[in-house]
């Protein structure tokens, strides 16, 4: 019974080194290898296969930061998405403020124009306003010449 | 995909890319940078992670291809050899294991390995993938996977023999 495990163990063992045995069968070749009943002239393969129990043990115990890098990827949306309200801000109420600006200066610009309109009817008038002298000179004299007729 | 789904695809598979980026970078340290390196990297590409036909094939092929770019930067110019020992883990195996340091014998074998060998060893003998799963991640065709194992064994074996006849005369 013994031998003929080892010889069936040797026989894998061969097919083994050639890479053509299947997981299944390396799977039974490192449980006769892990167990405490070893044919000692096999001993080499004992210490591989306990190597590569071992060896699979071993975990990755260190944590992965995903968090920061997602937390960033928002924070970076939002400040465009900030951004890009600001703009939209700005640019509303800075075309408001030219409007405004614009339409006080055409008020000014009319003002203006107005005054010196005004400006012009008030120096025509005086100008008639001198002029009506002459009338008031004509009624004199003609008083100073039909007074004494009258009288 | 959130983060939390995101960790249980790679939760699996990541204990398998951190062996192999140890395997090749031997470091523990280094290959820990490398393994959250890696993970960082699928994590950003995580929206197109399903697309891919297996997600734990491309992660380890990207752990393999992000070790070799480390050891052929000037940076592993620097690496050390540590050789970390297996105290804190699976203390009933080791006590199966007679000699520990047979276990750092073996390490040391490996590391004497051509890179290519050693990490179709590691993916077959320690993570016992299939050889058309090896095939995709070292796209590879399976017949030069088989031809590259059987070398690996056998130099493992005749190392492994070497070694324990001297240690016999030794004694």
């Amino acid at each position: 019974m013994e031998f003929n495990k080892v010889k069936y163990i040797e026989q894998l063992l061969e097919k083994y080194l050639e890479a053509t045995t299947t997981v299944a069968e390396e799977q039974e070749l490192q449980q006769y290898f892990t167990q405490d009943n070893v044919a000692p002239h096999l001993e080499e393969y004992r210490m591989m296969f306990s190597f590569f129990a071992v060896a699979k043990e071993e975990r990755f115990t260190k944590n992965v930061p995903l968090t920061p890098e997602k937390r960033n990827v928002n924070y970076r949306k939002w400040i465009s998405v900030a951004a890009v309200a600001v703009m939209i801000f700005g640019a509303y109420f800075g075309v408001n403020s030219y409007q405004q600006y614009q339409q006080k200066r055409e008020a000014e610009i009319a003002y203006a124009e107005t005054k010196q309109a005004f400006e012009l009817l008030a120096m025509n008038l005086q100008k008639s306003k001198v002029q009506m002298g002459y009338l008031n000179e004509i009624d004199e004299t003609t008083q100073k010449i039909f007074k004494p007729v009258n009288k | 995909m959130d983060a939390s789904s995101f960790l249980n695809t790679v939760t699996p598979f990541k204990d398998k890319m951190f062996r192999l980026a140890k395997r090749l970078l031997v470091s523990k340290e280094e290959a820990e940078d490398a393994t959250q390196e890696v993970l960082l990297k699928l994590w950003k590409s995580s929206e197109r992670i399903e697309t891919y036909k297996s997600v734990e094939a491309f992660a380890m092929t990207m752990t393999k291809n992000y070790c070799l770019d480390r050891l052929k930067s000037k940076q592993a110019g620097h690496l050390k050899l540590v050789h970390s020992n297996y105290q804190d883990e699976s203390v009933s195996l080791q006590r199966k294991v007679e000699n520990v340091d047979s276990l750092e014998w073996m390490q040391r074998i490996l590391t004497t390995l051509p890179e290519q060998q050693r990490m179709i060893l590691q993916l077959r003998d320690i993570e016992q993938y299939e050889f058309e799963e090896i095939a995709e991640m070292m796209d590879m065709n399976q017949s030069a996977i088989r031809t590259a194992l059987s070398r690996a064994r056998k130099t493992v074996r005749e190392s492994l023999i070497k070694t324990h006849n001297y240690g016999i005369q030794q004694s």
